[in-house]
């Protein structure tokens, strides 16, 4: 079939020499020496001034991540990585922690420029002091952003705004310092050092990432987001992150992300958690487009990721939407833990996987509370040779009676070398709880191809339009401004329209 | 005008269409009528350039461009429009964004401006109007859970919407009941203009009373063994294909 082969061919020639964000930046950089040691979770904790308690529990961290193997459950493969042979920490140098944008390398605004991160961000990032005084602009939601370049954490916005409901958000190397007590009570509360691999490797040498404390009964008036960027060659990007949503709070976060093009394989390691109180609402969208390596599968980011919520008051919601479009592997279970009783948890993803891209990505629910609800929507995406894997736990404790899950499972395929599967664990162990899933593979069949093609639209337009389609229910659960992004995306990482 | 001359065709290897000579002028109807098998469906589907569909030998022209030498999306922004004997089911797209852009695909394509959603709406509505369809048809999914006659519907809104040159019905009236029939012949009648020119393949004579045709042809076996005017429908009506066979 020809039309199908001319897919395969567009599809295939999508990321060499095409990915958009492949540029580097030249700041100076301030490194730690090369290599893994308890001398560099030192170097690190001294390069942020940390308290000695944080000092004491990255070098907990580390001597667990000793003892600790290498997963190799998920489904999929890559060469054995050598830990000593990365970075651990590289920053940006400030002459001091910047405290307006004038202070931020104009090298560094430009990568963002070059992001596309102006739309309408870098608007917003320009008019720092003023802009934060009305809660909306032409109608639309404003976006506040914490931008992290590397590790470090430069510009933050909106500060003064969310400072005026006793919103907190920061870069959470800077909360250490100003909301010790804050930090220490719920760092590792939700995933714990030694909770699996990465994530101990993360507690013992994570550099920089964002801290959100919603205080009781407030509901934050922007959105809040954060633009991760791996700049550095050969460094690992270890990320942390803790949104804290008090009793009846609520709150929305995007995270998006794109990394420069890279020869060699870095590892990303970033860990997560989310806590809500009573009531509390947390919403956490992610697009992620980091460098998937090239057509024959060289370079390209590990993404071996933990994210977790806990939902720890009653009636609390903890929502994760995630379009999952870059990096070479993507190892990825956002999770909920359902303590409080009549709390919610959902998972939306979208994950693509083209030419030797794997991902092995899914969700746990686990059901503690009475009468917990999750529902799981993934849309699975192969093309080329990609391999995509969707790994799903639902578990119902004894406690929780009356508990219920829905799960949605889809795989699309496009061409014959690609390859979509599908892991779901359920364990229920209370007999009123009711587990559903339902699971569904199919292709981008030649009538539906020739379909759009004859109403005049292109092969391409014609894959964007059926696999957005074949997305829709978990595009509609992002917000407005992100969904028309992640639209935009999917066609971009199907199509070979970059640039 | 459609212009076809010693078109030959085959699909995995079989020859189908086994040279066919074929003039449709501006403004003129045309029926192609014939027995199950006979490539009716073949014919239409080498002229939309479906894959599969191997030409073989033979010319097709349209106004002068050669249409076996386009693919299919630049036939349809040249005029080209087919109407599906079994219309496709895109799962969560919109009826309405699949047929704006759609349409903006073709205007692009003709170098047209493209219209924002409100113009789009404005136009579809009075599509909407005009074929006395219900406006809830913009917000489904493109055909699905649609029944065998909504689709066909559908097909017609699309046409009425993105106002072909050349309309080839393969076999539209199949499974319609008498209602569905009339507005797909509206949906038609309504297009009928100067610089519109129609295929209608079918089966049965029963659409043709809807929509009268300048000229019948009877296709069997892979060519067309007669023609004439619109008795020619009721003839075979009458006596079958058969008896145009044992003439032929």
């Amino acid at each position: 079939m020809p039309a199908v082969a001319e897919t395969l061919d567009t599809v295939q020639s999508v990321t060499e020499g095409t990915y958009k964000w492949g540029f580097s930046t030249d700041i100076e950089m301030d490194f730690a020496p090369k290599g893994l040691n308890e001398d560099i979770v030192r170097f690190i904790s001294a390069k942020k001034n940390e308290p000695q308690w944080l000092l004491d529990w990255r070098l907990k961290a580390y001597a667990t991540w000793l003892k600790m193997d290498e997963p190799t459950w998920p489904s999929v493969k890559y060469p054995k990585i050598d830990f000593q042979d990365a970075y651990y920490y590289a920053a940006p140098k400030v002459k001091s922690g910047p405290k307006s944008l004038d202070e931020v390398d104009p090298e560094l605004l430009k990568t963002y420029a070059k992001l596309g991160i102006p739309l309408k961000e870098q608007a917003i990032l320009a008019g720092v002091e003023g802009a934060g005084d009305s809660p909306s602009e032409g109608g639309r939601m404003p976006i506040a952003v914490d931008a992290v370049f590397d590790s470090v954490s430069v510009a933050t916005s909106y500060k003064a705004r969310l400072a005026k409901d006793g919103i907190i958000f920061c870069a959470i190397s800077e909360a250490v310092h100003e909301y010790p007590e804050l930090v220490r009570q719920y760092l590792g509360s939700v995933v714990p050092q030694g909770d699996n691999y990465y994530a101990a490797l993360n507690s013992a040498v994570f550099t920089d990432g964002s801290f959100v404390y919603i205080p009781k009964g407030v509901r934050c008036p922007m959105e809040l987001s954060t633009y991760f960027r791996i700049n550095a060659k050969s460094t690992g990007q270890f990320e942390r992150t803790l949104i804290i949503a008090d009793e009846g709070a609520v709150v929305s976060y995007l995270e998006g992300c794109t990394a420069p093009m890279r020869d060699e394989n870095q590892l990303h390691a970033a860990v997560v958690e989310l806590v809500a109180m009573d009531d509390a609402q947390i919403k956490y969208s992610t697009v992620q487009n980091w460098y998937p390596g090239d057509a024959e599968g060289r370079g390209g980011i590990y993404n071996f990721v933990t994210k977790r919520a806990q939902c720890r008051g009653a009636r609390s919601k903890v929502s994760w939407t995630q379009v999952e479009t870059g990096s070479a592997i993507t190892w990825k279970y956002p999770s909920c833990v359902l303590l409080g009783d009549d709390s919610v948890g959902e998972f939306y993803s979208v994950a693509i996987t083209n030419n030797h891209q794997q991902a092995d990505t899914g969700t746990k629910m686990i059901h503690v509370g009475k009468r917990t609800t999750s529902t799981i929507v993934s849309k699975g995406i192969s093309a080329g040779k990609g391999q995509n894997t969707y790994r799903g736990l639902v578990r119902v404790a004894p406690s929780a009676s009356g508990a219920r899950n829905h799960t949605q499972c889809d795989s699309l395929l496009i061409g014959d070398q690609c390859g979509a599967h599908t892991v779901p664990y359920i364990e229920n162990r209370n007999m009123t709880a009711k587990v559903e899933h339902e699971a569904t593979t199919s292709r981008i069949a030649e009538d539906q191809l020739f379909y759009c093609r004859q109403r005049g639209l292109s092969e391409e337009d014609a894959v964007g339009l059926i696999v957005n389609g074949f997305c829709r229910e978990v595009l509609k659960e992002l917000p407005m401004e992100f969904a028309v992004e992640a639209q935009k995306l999917l066609q971009i990482s199907l199509e070979g329209s970059v640039g | 005008m459609l212009k076809i001359e010693g078109l030959t065709a085959e699909v995995e290897g079989k020859p189908i269409l086994k040279g066919i000579d074929l003039e449709v002028p501006d403004g003129e109807i045309h029926a192609i009528m014939g027995p199950n098998g006979s490539g009716k469906s073949t014919l239409s589907y080498v002229l939309a350039g479906r894959d599969g569909y191997e030409v073989t030998g033979g010319t097709a022209h349209f106004n002068g461009v050669d249409l076996l030498g386009l693919e299919p999306e630049e036939r349809a922004a040249i005029g080209v429009f087919l109407a599906f004997q079994y219309p496709v089911e895109l799962p969560g797209v919109g009826n309405a964004n699949f047929l704006r852009t759609a349409l903006n695909a073709q205007r692009r394509a003709r170098g047209e401006g493209e219209l924002d959603a409100m113009q789009f709406l404005k136009a579809a509505r009075a599509r909407l109007k005009e074929l006395q369809m219900s406006e809830e048809m913009l917000k489904r999914g493109v055909n699905v859970g649609f029944s065998g006659g909504e689709k066909k519907r559908n097909e017609v809104l699309q046409m009425a919407l993105l106002r072909p040159k050349l309309a080839i019905l393969d076999e539209t009236d199949s499974g319609l009941d008498i209602d569905a029939l009339k507005i797909v012949a509206d949906g038609v009648n309504a297009l009928r203009a100067p610089e519109f020119s129609s295929l209608v393949i079918t089966h049965y004579q029963r659409l043709l009373d809807y929509i009268v045709p300048d000229r019948v042809h009877v296709l069997m076996a892979g060519r067309i063994v007669k023609s004439g005017g619109p008795e020619l429908a009721k003839e075979l009506e009458a006596t079958g294909y058969a008896s145009v066979q044992a003439a032929a």
